[in-house]
């Protein structure tokens, strides 16, 4: 057991894969002698040859495409995309062709492949460094999309998208990177994908969230339970495919739900939960779902970033909102 | 003294054994020596002319989707298609039916994939064989992943990506190109040059006098080679196959041919290009120009060609049959091989559409 960061949780399992599978391979810019620009593969290279921790020329596309190639060969291509804000080059070849390969074969040919990236704001970056697009991914079928919020969530799923057959976006809030440590056993542990995690039980509202706002949605749990108001907080942790049911039996118990997230609202992914109550939920609410959000503006630059960004006094003032209602 | 020294130069070769009148202009290479071990060549050439002339009937008859025809491109098609091995991996546009055959896919599904079945791309022969590929460039980085595989597997096995003179304006055209030559791997890029990308002739894709030479830029070899002439396309193919499998690295091959139809069922080359170029190309049709040197080598006559159409037109008809003779897939099956096991959350739709086929079967 040791204290570890999200980082280094991701690296981990990276570590344990390589070691484990001589099928996994790292592609990506950067990956190599530099560790990464957030140093998510540091010492990699070192230790399994530039076979198999692979810096690329400077094509995101080629990244993403390559990927599916090796991945219909069996192997099991990690690639990483530097920044969110870079993916949108490889979203024609994850949607054109990793989401449905196995789809357009019949089964013939798969795409075992996961395609990493940090994402989100917070840590004063340049211009297309810190938005979070996760519903762009979410709407493709056939891909999944994974979120960690913590270290051991994000060892344990990272290792369960490697080990998945199918293609995993693989999205590291990079705000919480380095921002706390956790307890963690480098066991090969993969948790399950596909599941919401009930992260605290309560009984007055659920709140939901993912990523980087777990921090904040936990923070505002913490200081409503001072106002004697009992928040259950679930981590979506893979919003694609949605686990729905978890959800739903927690909204059934506290007839009230709260959803935070990062990304602009409209069409963001809160609105497929909400959407989702709104259909299978409706008769146990006793208030209006509401949505803590991002604003539907371009991501500003860090000056103003944190206006953007929930807080959790504004993830506080939603849920007393939400309680006002008998 | 400023002086200018050159720090980079290059050349393309263009390579052609059969001109357009039949004539032998260049000494053949040992494979084509004997006229008769050409005939399996025009065989499937001859295969892929009636397929398609069938697709088309068959699309204007309201009995298949909207489809891409390869007439005119028999050669590129077939010369690329033989000169690959079996365990070679193809990654082809929407136009490659002869290479596809020249691998062992069979007409069937080709004409069932056309139709409107997925199914028709789970090869029964080829199994590592990529689908066709719609979006212009997208398989020439998987050429590079798979290829990548090869390398580190240490298979003797070469990515053959096959793509149009359009995709050679795209990035992934020249990002799969670069990544192949940064880590030499066993790729051959084929750009079938028609000369037409839909609408947009090939003097307005690209000022370049090649398409080959983009290789250039990526620091790997480009060759351009008549597309029409199916024992140079053999050749050169052989050649870079034979290069890419022994270490030697990736080539661009340019084939040079004429897409003789409309880009697609649904589209008509009149609005843009005048039926005198379209007359002017039939003179270089690469099946005539075979059958000619065939004839006048005394390898082939008017009576074992009469016997040959009918033979493959029978064929034809027999794949058309099977095609049609399928029933559709059952609706839920869309949801099949969405995952490799679907999950828990797409249950409900699946049992709603299985619900919804079953009423609108009754």
């Amino acid at each position: 057991m040791s204290e570890l960061t999200l980082l280094e949780a991701v690296n981990r399992a990276l570590a344990f894969e390589l070691d484990k599978d001589e099928n996994v391979i790292l592609i990506g810019e950067d990956i190599g002698v530099n560790g990464g620009v957030f140093r998510a593969t540091d010492g990699l290279q070192k230790r399994f040859g530039a076979a198999r921790v692979v810096d690329t020329p400077l094509a995101e596309s080629l990244i993403a495409g390559m990927s599916i190639g090796m991945a219909a060969q069996g192997l099991k291509p990690v690639a990483e995309i530097q920044f969110m804000g870079f993916i949108y080059p490889t979203i024609d070849q994850m949607l054109s062709h990793a989401s449905r390969l196995r789809n357009r074969t019949r089964g013939r040919l798969s795409c075992p492949m996961v395609l990493r990236a940090p994402f989100g704001g917070g840590i004063h970056a340049p211009e297309h460094h810190s938005e979070s697009t996760e519903s762009m991914l979410a709407h493709i079928p056939g891909l999944r999309v994974v979120i960690p919020s913590s270290p051991a969530r994000a060892y344990g799923l990272l290792l369960a998208a490697i080990r998945d057959p199918d293609p995993v976006v693989f999205l590291e809030p990079k705000r919480i990177y380095r921002m706390l440590k956790q307890e963690l056993e480098d066991n090969g542990e993969a948790l399950p994908l596909d599941v919401c995690f009930t992260v605290r039980q309560g009984s007055d509202i659920t709140l939901v969230t993912w990523g980087a706002m777990m921090h904040e949605t936990l923070e505002a749990a913490n200081k409503l339970e001072a106002e004697g108001i009992d928040c259950e907080v679930i981590d979506v942790a893979t919003i694609k495919p949605l686990d729905m049911e978890t959800i739903l039996e927690s909204v059934q118990r506290t007839g009230r739900c709260v959803i935070v997230h990062e990304a602009a609202r409209t069409a963001g992914f809160g609105a497929e939960i909400a959407a989702n109550l709104a259909e299978h939920g409706l008769m146990h609410l006793f208030a209006p779902v509401v949505r803590v959000t991002g604003y539907d503006t371009v991501m500003p630059l860090h000056q103003l970033e944190k206006y953007y960004l929930p807080s959790t006094e504004s993830i506080c003032s939603a849920v007393r909102k939400t309680m006002a209602f008998a | 003294m400023l002086t200018m020294k050159k720090v980079a130069s290059f050349e393309v070769e263009y390579f052609q054994y059969l001109n357009a009148d039949s004539q032998v202009v260049a000494e053949l290479p040992s494979f084509a020596q004997n006229a008769a071990d050409l005939i399996p060549f025009y065989r499937e050439m001859v295969l892929t002319r009636l397929f398609d002339q069938k697709a088309v009937v068959l699309q204007r008859t309201g009995r298949m989707g909207t489809y891409a025809s390869s007439e005119g491109q028999e050669a590129s098609m077939i010369g690329l298609g033989r000169a690959m091995r079996r365990e070679d991996v193809l990654f082809p546009t929407y136009r490659e039916h002869g290479v596809y055959f020249a691998r062992g896919v069979s007409m069937t599904e080709i004409f069932t994939y056309w139709g409107g079945n997925e199914s028709g791309m789970n090869f029964s022969r080829v199994p590592d064989d990529f689908p066709v590929c719609i979006p212009i460039a997208t398989q020439i980085p998987h050429a590079a992943g798979a290829a990548y595989a090869f390398k580190y597997r240490k298979q003797a096995r070469v990515a053959v990506a096959v793509c149009g003179d359009g995709a050679t304006s795209k990035g992934d055209f020249y990002e799969g190109l670069n990544a192949a030559g940064v880590w030499n791997l066993p790729c051959v890029f084929v750009v079938v040059n028609n000369q037409w990308a839909i609408s947009l002739p090939r003097s307005k894709q690209s000022v370049c006098q090649t398409m080959a030479q983009k290789a250039i830029a990526a620091g790997i070899p480009g060759e351009q080679c008549d597309g029409n002439d199916v024992i140079a396309v053999y050749d050169r193919m052989d050649q870079a196959l034979r290069k890419a499998r022994s270490g030697g690295g990736p080539t661009v091959l340019e084939a040079v041919t004429y897409r003789m139809r409309d880009h697609t069922t649904a589209d008509d080359a009149s609005r843009y290009r005048q039926q005198e170029e379209v007359d002017q190309q039939r003179k270089r049709d690469p099946i005539m120009r075979l059958k000619k040197y065939l004839v006048e080598q005394h390898a082939w006559s008017e009576e074992q060609d009469e016997q040959l159409l009918s033979e493959v037109g029978a064929d034809v008809e027999a794949a058309t049959k099977e095609y049609l003779d399928t029933p559709p897939r059952p609706p839920h099956t869309i949801f099949d091989c969405l995952y490799e096991t679907l999950p828990k959350a797409y249950l409900e739709q699946m049992s709603q559409l299985s619900k919804q086929g079953e009423a609108s079967h009754e």
